[in-house]
Order: structure tokens, then C-alpha cells, then sequence
């Protein structure tokens, strides 16, 4: 790990002078190559909805940290993204309202429910960081953490990939094959909710989603297959991450927001070739 | 592969199956039996209920009953090898998905993403060819006709060779001319094979011709047995009133 900072110190860009844009550069890679790699399926499932409403979330998981005295946040953001994201699953289960209405509910009662927490116990002043979120805020253990995350959920992500492509195909079409079909929408939600909150302190609340399925929807404009689809989606995730990063600091502007800009560039640009030369 | 022909034994059978979603009754009490080398038709109007009993006895419907899987023997087994042909690809068009990607995906460990290996690239090539769709190979799924689609989705279901055959409204987007020739097919695969076919139809003067026995379906099971049977019953005329389906005119 020392090497890489090392090495990163060399490299003639004046922005990588301090640590924490050290930090943050890396924080930004690694968690660019996740986004781009589950966006992918996160569009072609529709969940665009169901993630935000799991950056929402965050702000009970945080309340609920401070009710419950526990003092690692992050622990209390994946817990209750994780809980989010499975009774989210289980009530869509149940058919008995549409998928976007059922989230809508539990988006709205989180987000009230971590509200009234933190304005009843603390003051809402801390969340208004999470709101826009702060790369430069980055420490080295989180980088550490997301270079875990990004190999376990790379790992899992093999694993289980051919199995929630045919699920997103067809679901009896993977249900006939033997996929259990609940059993892997859990798993892949359980991922989301993991990336999700492992990011949304620097990205913030507002910007998260956007980061998970710009690349990916850009992405889907250009390509003919799924390994064109994960290459571009993460290629789009990385440039417009580590673009944005470096962009944000000449600019001396919010670095979610120039990354989500960059992203939301690229996405106008492959719509246009898409609709020039594709059909 | 030399001809068989059905021995009657059992293959799949469905015991009291029911269905309720949302507080209301999908499916109630059915109970049928399906078996090796026959092709069991399934009617009814829209609605009412087809679709929720194939997804039942593919595993992907919470349902009350049982339904009990055995194999060539007679014996009871966990599961069988299922092939299914859903009705529509009810998925968004713009989806990169490609055929290749799709038979990569299905049956091999290594994620689609990579590409299929060599061995399974072969593969592919060969039940490709078979289908005769070779040619179709890098089309992504949204770029494919009815016809295609249909043809793609019935070489998937066939690999490996199935125990039990589903086909969900395999008709829909697809010319006269194509429709009889995929009766054919199928018959030619029941006859192949003996696996157990079961297919969910609105041409019910193909059903006739093809079908060894119908099951009529309108929230339960309104009537079973083979389509000369059914077509002159009176659950038949209640559902398919006005409708004439049979060349001698036997329904009204």
C-alpha cells in the first residue's frame, strides 16, 4: 500500500501533492470499477429507483447509529442498507403493489424516520455533509476498505453474474434452469446496498445514484454484448470518477458533482452516436 | 436416436396445486398428470391462469400443493432437466444481451462477461447450426424477429436435451406457415426424445391436431382430456363460445 502512494507521489501532477488527494484518487478508482460494474445490471433490472431510495436510507442508518450509541457509521449505514434492500425485496415479493410505489413507501418512511431521529437527538447538521458528501474527507483505512470491497464483491460478481443475467433476461427462463431466483436478487441487492454505503460519504446522498447508472445506461448505447457492456460501463465509471476528481480540483468545485457532470457528458454524447449511427 | 414411443409413465404430476397473489386466487386445485413422450395442451382465456401454472412447475411460483417430478424409471426424484420457451422476452430492447451471451450464460461457470471458452464457443456453434440460426449468433436478443426469437429460445431449451418441454405461447409473432412448422418440430421432438411436452396455445386447430391431451384452465382445471373430449364439452363452449374450432364442427 505504501508503494502505491509512493508511486502516486511521483507522478508529475501538482494535485497529488497531500495525502488525502492520494486518498481520495484511489477511493475514486476503486470505487468507480464497482459502480460500473454492477450499474450494469442495476439498469438492465430497472432498479435505478430501488438505489436511491437505498441512498436515502443512509441517513436512518446514520440516526440510528446515534440512538444506538453505536460509534462506526459505516457499520450502521451497510446494516441497515442491507435490511433496506431485503424488506424491500420481500414486500415486492408479496405483488401487492407496483415494484416503484412499494419502494416509493420505504423510501419516504426512512428518510422521515432518519429525520426525526437526528433532529430530535443531534441536529441534522451531520447529515448535510452526507448530503453532498466529501472526497477529501477520505482516510487511508477507507481506502484499504474499498480495495476489499472491490475484490470480494469482483469475486462474488463472477460467481453469481450468469446467473442474474438470466434472471434480468427471463425470470421463469432462469427459474427452468434451476436459479433460485429470490435467493440471487437478495445477493445482488445486497451488493448494491454494499457499494452504495461504502461510497455515499463522498459522493453524498444526492449524486450517489447517479454515479451507479450513468456508466452503465451510457454503456448500454454502444454496446452489442455483455463483455462490450462491462467494459464501456467501467471504462465511462473510471474516466468520469478520476476525471471529475482532477477536474473538481482546478475548478475548486464540489468533486461529486463534476464527476456526475463528466458522467451525464458521456451518457449525451453515446445517446447521440446511438441514435446517429445505431439503430 | 432411433423412435420411441410413450410408455404412459408419469413425469411430471401436480397435485392441489393453487396460487394466490395479492389476496386473490390465481389457481385453485389443480391436479394433472403429464407424461414422457406426450404433448399436453393448455388452454383458456386470457387470464386465466395458464402462465402462473407453467411458472409453478418451473419453481418460480409460490404455490400450494405439490408438484412431484419423476424419472424414466418411475422413481421420485428432487428435479428433472427443464427446457423452456417463455412467451415473450419481456425485457427492455435496448439490452446488450447477445445469443451468444445468452447460451454462455446458460450451463457454464464462466461469466458471460469473458466470452464463452473455446469449448463452449463450439458448443454454441453447434446447437446454433442445429436450430438453423447460426447466422444469428451476434445479433442481440432485442434485434431478433419473432420468428428468431422463437427458433433462439427453443434451440436454449433444448440443451441439453430436456426431460420435460415448455413452451409458453410460442405462437405469438409468428406467421401461419412458421406455426405449423413449429408443431412439427415439436412433434418430431416428442417422438425423438420422449420427453414430456407441455404447451400453452391460442390455435386451437392445432391443438387438435397435434396435442395429446388438453387441459382446459379458467382459474382451476375446467376439463382434461384428449382434445376431441374437451372441444365437445360444455366448460369448452362457456369459455370459447362463438368460436368453431375444430374442422368437422364438432364444438357447437
Amino acid at each position: 500500500m505504501d508503494f502505491v502512494y509512493e508511486l502516486l507521489g511521483k507522478l508529475p501532477f501538482s494535485f497529488l501533492s497531500s495525502a488525502f488527494m492520494k486518498n481520495a484518487l484511489l477511493a475514486v478508482l476503486f470505487s468507480s470499477i464497482l459502480f460500473g460494474m454492477i450499474g450494469t445490471l442495476a439498469v438492465d433490472n430497472k432498479m435505478a429507483f430501488f438505489s436511491d431510495a437505498l441512498g436515502h436510507s443512509a441517513m436512518t442508518g446514520i440516526a440510528l447509529g446515534v440512538v444506538l450509541g453505536v460509534r462506526n457509521e459505516l457499520i450502521c449505514l451497510i446494516a441497515f442498507g442491507v435490511l433496506m434492500a431485503l424488506l424491500i425485496n420481500k414486500v415486492r415479493e408479496g405483488g401487492t403493489a407496483s415494484t416503484d410505489t412499494v419502494i416509493s413507501v420505504f423510501s419516504s418512511t426512512a428518510l422521515a424516520l432518519g429525520l426525526m431521529l437526528l433532529s430530535k437527538y443531534q441536529g441534522v447538521g451531520k447529515y448535510s455533509a452526507y448530503l453532498v458528501g466529501d472526497i477529501l474527507s477520505v482516510s487511508r483505512q477507507e481506502v484499504v476498505l474499498l480495495f476489499a470491497a472491490l475484490l470480494l464483491v469482483g469475486g462474488v460478481w463472477c460467481a453469481v453474474y450468469n446467473k442474474l443475467m438470466l434472471i434480468a433476461v427471463n425470470r421463469s427462463l432462469a427459474a427452468s434452469r434451476g436459479v433460485k431466483t429470490a435467493l440471487y436478487e437478495n445477493i445482488f441487492s445486497v451488493m448494491v446496498a454494499v457499494v452504495v454505503m461504502l461510497s455515499i460519504k463522498w459522493v453524498g446522498v444526492l449524486l450517489i445514484n447517479s454515479l451507479l447508472i450513468l456508466p452503465a445506461a451510457a454503456a448500454r448505447n454502444i454496446s452489442r454484448s455483455v463483455r462490450q457492456y462491462h467494459l464501456f460501463s467501467v471504462l465511462f465509471a473510471v474516466a468520469s470518477g478520476l476525471g471529475g476528481l482532477i477536474a473538481s480540483w482546478y475548478l475548486a468545485a464540489s468533486s461529486g458533482a463534476v464527476i456526475v457532470m463528466l458522467a451525464a457528458g458521456i451518457f449525451f454524447v453515446t445517446y447521440c452516436m446511438r441514435k446517429l449511427f445505431g439503430r | 436416436m432411433g423412435d420411441m414411443h410413450e410408455c404412459g409413465l408419469k413425469c411430471v404430476a401436480l397435485e392441489q396445486v393453487g396460487v394466490k397473489k395479492g389476496g386473490q386466487v390465481l389457481l385453485d386445485d389443480v391436479s394433472l398428470e403429464l407424461r414422457c413422450g406426450g404433448i399436453t395442451a393448455v388452454i383458456g382465456a386470457n387470464g386465466a391462469g395458464k402462465t402462473t401454472m407453467l411458472r409453478a412447475i418451473l419453481g418460480d411460483q409460490r404455490h400450494t400443493g405439490r408438484v412431484l417430478f419423476s424419472d424414466h424409471n418411475g422413481n421420485e426424484v428432487e428435479k428433472i432437466k427443464i427446457g423452456y420457451v417463455p412467451q415473450k422476452l419481456d425485457f427492455d430492447v435496448s439490452s446488450p444481451v447477445s445469443v451468444t451471451d445468452l447460451f454462455a450464460a446458460v450451463g457454464a461457470r464462466r461469466p458471460a462477461f469473458l466470452g464463452p471458452g473455446r469449448a463452449r464457443r463450439d458448443h454454441i456453434r453447434t446447437c446454433l447450426e442445429q436450430a438453423g440460426c447460426e447466422a444469428l449468433a451476434g445479433r442481440r436478443l432485442g434485434e431478433l424477429s419473432g420468428g428468431e426469437l422463437q427458433r433462439i429460445m427453443l434451440a436454449l431449451a433444448l440443451d441439453p436435451i430436456p426431460d420435460l418441454l415448455i413452451l409458453d405461447e410460442p405462437v405469438s409473432g409468428v406467421d401461419a406457415g412458421g406455426l405449423e412448422q413449429f408443431y412439427k418440430t415439436v412433434s418430431e421432438l416428442r417422438r425423438h426424445y420422449h420427453m414430456a411436452i407441455v404447451l400453452v396455445s391460442h390455435d386451437l386447430e392445432l391443438v387438435a391436431r397435434y396435442a395429446d391431451n388438453v387441459a382446459l384452465i379458467g382459474g382451476r382445471l375446467l376439463a382434461y382430456g384428449p382434445p376431441d373430449y374437451v372441444y365437445a364439452g360444455d366448460a369448452f363452449k362457456q369459455v370459447f363460445g362463438g368460436l368453431q374450432p375444430l374442422p368437422k364442427g364438432g364444438a357447437r
